[in-house]
């Protein structure tokens, strides 16, 4: 019930930040210090979503590849990002380097 | 000016980037299904929010069981790029009858906005610019539901011992590396990663926010002594 509650807030919020300068705030000049943070969004929200996520294990820092893969298959699954550009790509190989990881250690 | 063909313009020019989207609609179905989310609400993000990082973070965080209004903080700075394209569409927009601006800002999304305002430098007529938004968004739109429904269908089916709930991680590394052209997303990049890691302790899961705050400082710093 409160997943429904707080999936339906952030699409009207979604909304009404796609919505913003087209029908609300109008197309007045924005000033850069507003633009400038905001170009910054993606890479700082997807770093601080990834790392926590495979350093982490019960709020632990943990880097050995024995116990924890994620952290190594992450660390491959970067490489090809860069490499390929492609999500699958990334997807594909970081599935592949988790399962080779977790049946060899 | 051929107006009809606006829609298949735009459609034609967004395709080539459903290579990227569909895997990753798939993924989220799948994790959705997996996920305590489950099924039905697991696609409805894809009706109600139809974003897909945002999507992706919010069956995480909920999953997770985080405080409510972190994860819809969250989704929502995740999202606030948007308001970026709408400014830069505000203008072109002021001209689409009032319905258009109220209805297509819904399906506005990352690609949409890229090949619409590629266009737009070389086009006057404003139907056409209408047209041509719309075809584009509404081809993401449409592959967006496809690909999310397939995904929940296939991910029900799925064992959990696949540890397939490694693969958001895996897509955020792909956006993460998508979006870090320059020093300063770079910069950004590594200070949200590394004030996440250590604020983790943080109650609320409100380490995730001051890691994305703490980064994007970091990156307009990072740009202020660059430039």
């Amino acid at each position: 019930m409160i997943a429904a509650v707080v999936v339906l807030i952030i699409g009207i919020g979604t909304y009404l930040e796609r919505m913003s300068f087209i029908g609300i705030i109008g197309d007045r000049e924005v000033p850069e210090w507003a633009l400038l943070p905001l170009r910054y969004v993606a890479p700082a929200v997807f770093a601080a979503l990834v790392a926590p996520a495979v350093l982490l294990q019960s709020g632990d820092l943990v880097l050995a590849p024995s116990a924890n893969p994620r952290a190594l298959a992450t660390v491959i699954a970067l490489a090809v990002a860069w490499r390929t550009r492609s999500v699958a790509a990334t997807i594909v190989t970081g599935m592949a380097a988790l399962w080779l990881l977790q049946a060899v250690l | 000016m051929q107006l009809k063909e606006g829609v298949v313009d735009g459609s034609k020019a967004v395709s080539p980037l459903l290579i990227a989207t569909v895997p990753f609609g798939l993924v989220l179905g799948i994790v959705a299904a997996e996920s305590s989310v489950g099924p039905v609400l697991g696609y409805a993000t894809s009706i109600i929010i139809f974003a897909g990082a945002a999507q992706l973070a919010t069956i995480q965080l909920l999953d997770e069981g985080i405080v409510a209004a972190v994860v819809v903080a969250t989704a929502l700075v995740i999202n606030s790029r948007h308001l970026m394209y709408s400014a830069a569409l505000a203008p072109h927009f002021r001209e689409f009858p009032r319905w258009a601006r109220y209805v297509l800002p819904y399906v506005l999304t990352d690609q949409a906005f890229a090949v619409s305002i590629v266009r737009y430098n070389e086009v006057t007529d404003p139907a056409y610019k209408r047209r041509f938004f719309t075809g584009a968004a509404l081809t993401l739109w449409g592959s967006w539901q496809l690909a999310t429904f397939v995904g929940i269908v296939v991910g029900a089916q799925l064992p959990q011992s696949l540890s397939l709930d490694f693969t958001i991680p895996l897509v955020f590394v792909a956006l993460l590396v998508l979006t870090v052209r320059s020093r300063p997303e770079l910069v950004a990049a590594l200070v949200g990663g590394g004030i996440a890691v250590l604020a983790a302790p943080a109650p609320y899961g409100l380490g995730l926010i001051i890691g994305a705050l703490g980064g994007i400082a970091a990156g307009v710093a990072a740009h202020r002594i660059t430039s």
